[in-house]
């Protein structure tokens, strides 16, 4: 091939770099795992259902008993467990996406080379990213659907606001299920694995979970208001409780942006890992 | 003369200094089966991945079935086959179902997938292991499902990156069955080995690689016969004496390679050779004279042997 020719291939691939990254095919990936689900670890998709609801029964219902009502931060009164169900539904949301987008990922990276795999074919890291978030999403949505259902038969949905709570714990999904796997991409050992769970377990007890925010000093609020999960209560509190207002698009916005600076290092990280 | 499929021109890949592929030229026609032979680290699997379009390349020309890597990678995976040097077939899935799925990445339909699927495991002969979970293979059939997952989107080239490393004799040889049904029905084979038997068996044409660079390009017999001599004297006369022994023998046939365990005397008539030996009054513990292989042509033209 001559210099010219190399040139204009070059200029060719500089006009579409996208083409380089994504092939359109996500929904392959999707297939996969959905498949892989279905004949192998569908037992820990159903432990992770359950989880959610033992906690809502257990200190919804049980520590509900003992505290009544509670005072939100717009100065209504609502029951214990209609507080916390919210905060609950956000966590499930979470943890399945996390499951998904971290560990899982972590062993096909490592163990599996099942991206190296998909690599060599005509996808794109994109398509792979884009896939193995989706089925991330999908599970996350197949579990809040679940959860909001007993809200429903515990009373537990105070609007008709507690609609939207379902797409909204899709966008909490797709935000940790993208930044899980960005993180996820440049780690390299169990034991640096092991530090995402340190730091999930303080979030999920300390996001304004099972008490308001306004427990805390001023300095630990921003602190807490600066983490993911918060906005994601928050802003699922919102809506199953009805108490909604203009405010909550923040918590929309922080969600959207979480979500793309995830896809642009996972996608980014898949390059550099696989296509050197 | 056909275009052809793949051609590299002063190929490098550097990481940081260190240059793994270091100015490599070669080219294969449409249907030929063609080898990179050389140790571990000569730089084949970096030359791999650059041809199956997964690895940017430092300098150099590359163009696969006519078109540039840098610029139509999907478009060049979506032609190739590729059997990496470690199995990573999907242990999350069945058998069959590794095959599906493999075939949706690339986009194929549904129903063309499936009948692929079921040529192809007729071809691997994993017909009764269609719904096994890949952990229960052996070896063996784990390299066969590789190689038919890499078929599945009937690919133009066939790029193997040590396809029988770590198999047993016989499972070997079925491989080399498999691969020699393809090259018949005219599919590209690129192979990496470093086993001279896999060269021979399997290549029409090949070059030795060695730190990045070609030491020598043609088929195997040309190899052979422009590299060493017809046939070879093995003598060993235990791990002390060889040097000795070698001193006294040094005008022996045309040329005397010594290794640890053993002498290698080269020459047009083994049998010759082990008689002057035995007029020299020199008696080996073991002799053996045997044809010429790629082994020679290796050890000739770099001072190694190619499994270390």
């Amino acid at each position: 091939m001559t210099d010219s020719e190399t040139a204009v291939a070059a200029s060719v691939a500089a006009a579409r770099p996208m083409r380089a990254l994504y092939a359109g095919n996500a929904r392959s990936v999707m297939q996969r795992g959905w498949r892989a689900t279905r004949s192998s670890n569908w037992m820990i998709v159903v432990s992770g259902f359950f989880e959610p609801i033992f906690y809502l029964l257990s200190m919804g219902l049980g520590l509900g008993a003992l505290i009544g009502t509670i005072t939100t931060e717009s100065g209504d009164e609502v029951p214990y467990a209609a507080f916390i169900a919210p905060a609950l539904l956000a966590v499930s949301a979470m943890n399945g996406a996390i499951y998904d987008s971290t560990w899982n990922v972590f062993f096909k990276m490592q163990f599996a080379k099942l991206y190296e795999g998909m690599l060599s074919t005509s996808l794109g890291p994109l398509d792979v990213a884009l896939g193995e978030i989706s089925l991330a999403l999908l599970r996350g949505g197949i579990y809040a659907t679940g959860f909001m259902l007993v809200m429903q038969a515990l009373g537990l949905n105070l609007s008709w606001w507690a609609l939207l709570a379902l797409p909204a714990v899709l966008l909490i999904a797709f935000g940790f299920a993208s930044v899980g796997m960005a993180i996820t991409s440049y780690m390299k050992t169990f034991q640096q694995m092991d530090w995402i769970n340190l730091f999930l377990l303080p979030m999920f007890l300390f996001s304004a979970t099972f008490y308001p925010l306004s427990v805390y000093p001023q300095g630990i609020q921003y602190v807490i208001q600066a983490l993911p999960l918060w906005h994601g209560v928050e802003l699922v509190r919102g809506l199953t409780t009805g108490l909604v207002g203009p405010g909550m698009l923040w918590h929309v916005l922080y969600y959207v942006v979480m979500i793309l600076v995830g896809l642009v290092f996972t996608t980014r990280r898949l390059r550099v890992l696989f296509l050197d | 003369m056909p275009e052809p499929v793949i051609i590299a021109q002063n190929l490098v890949k550097k990481y940081k200094d260190f240059a793994a592929v270091d100015g490599i030229s070669f080219e294969v026609a449409p249907g030929e089966s063609f080898g990179l032979l050389g140790p571990n680290g000569a730089g084949k699997s970096t030359t791999m991945r650059m041809v199956g379009a997964v690895s940017t390349r430092t300098s150099g020309d590359l163009s696969i079935l006519g078109l540039d890597p840098n610029g139509y990678g999907p478009e060049i995976r979506s032609r190739l086959g590729v059997v990496p040097q470690s199995d990573n077939l999907d242990t999350e899935l069945r058998v069959r179902e590794n095959l599906l799925v493999y075939g949706r990445y690339f986009g194929l339909p549904r129903k063309q997938v499936a009948e692929r699927a079921d040529e192809l495991l007729a071809f691997a002969q994993l017909e009764d292991k269609a719904k096994s979970k890949v952990d229960a293979l052996s070896g063996g059939m784990k390299r066969r499902l590789t190689i038919a997952r890499a078929l599945i989107n009937d690919p133009k080239i066939l790029l193997l990156d040590e396809p029988t490393t770590g198999l047993d004799p016989q499972a070997r040889h079925i491989l080399w069955d498999r691969l020699f049904r393809l090259k018949e029905q005219g599919t590209t084979l690129l192979l990496t080995t470093h086993y001279m038997d896999e060269a021979e068996q399997l290549c029409d044409r090949l070059v030795v690689v060695d730190k990045g660079t070609i030491m020598a390009e043609g088929s195997p017999a040309e190899l052979i016969r422009k590299h060493s001599s017809r046939e070879v004297l093995e003598v060993r006369f235990g791990s002390e004496r060889n040097a000795q022994v070698a001193e006294q023998i040094a005008g022996f046939g045309d040329r005397i390679e010594v290794l640890p365990d053993r002498i290698l005397v080269y020459s047009g008539n083994g049998e010759r050779e082990m008689e002057r030996m035995t007029q020299a009054g020199l008696h080996p513990i073991t002799s053996l004279v045997r044809r010429s292989s790629l082994e020679d042509v290796f050890l000739r033209l770099t001072g190694r042997t190619l499994i270390e």
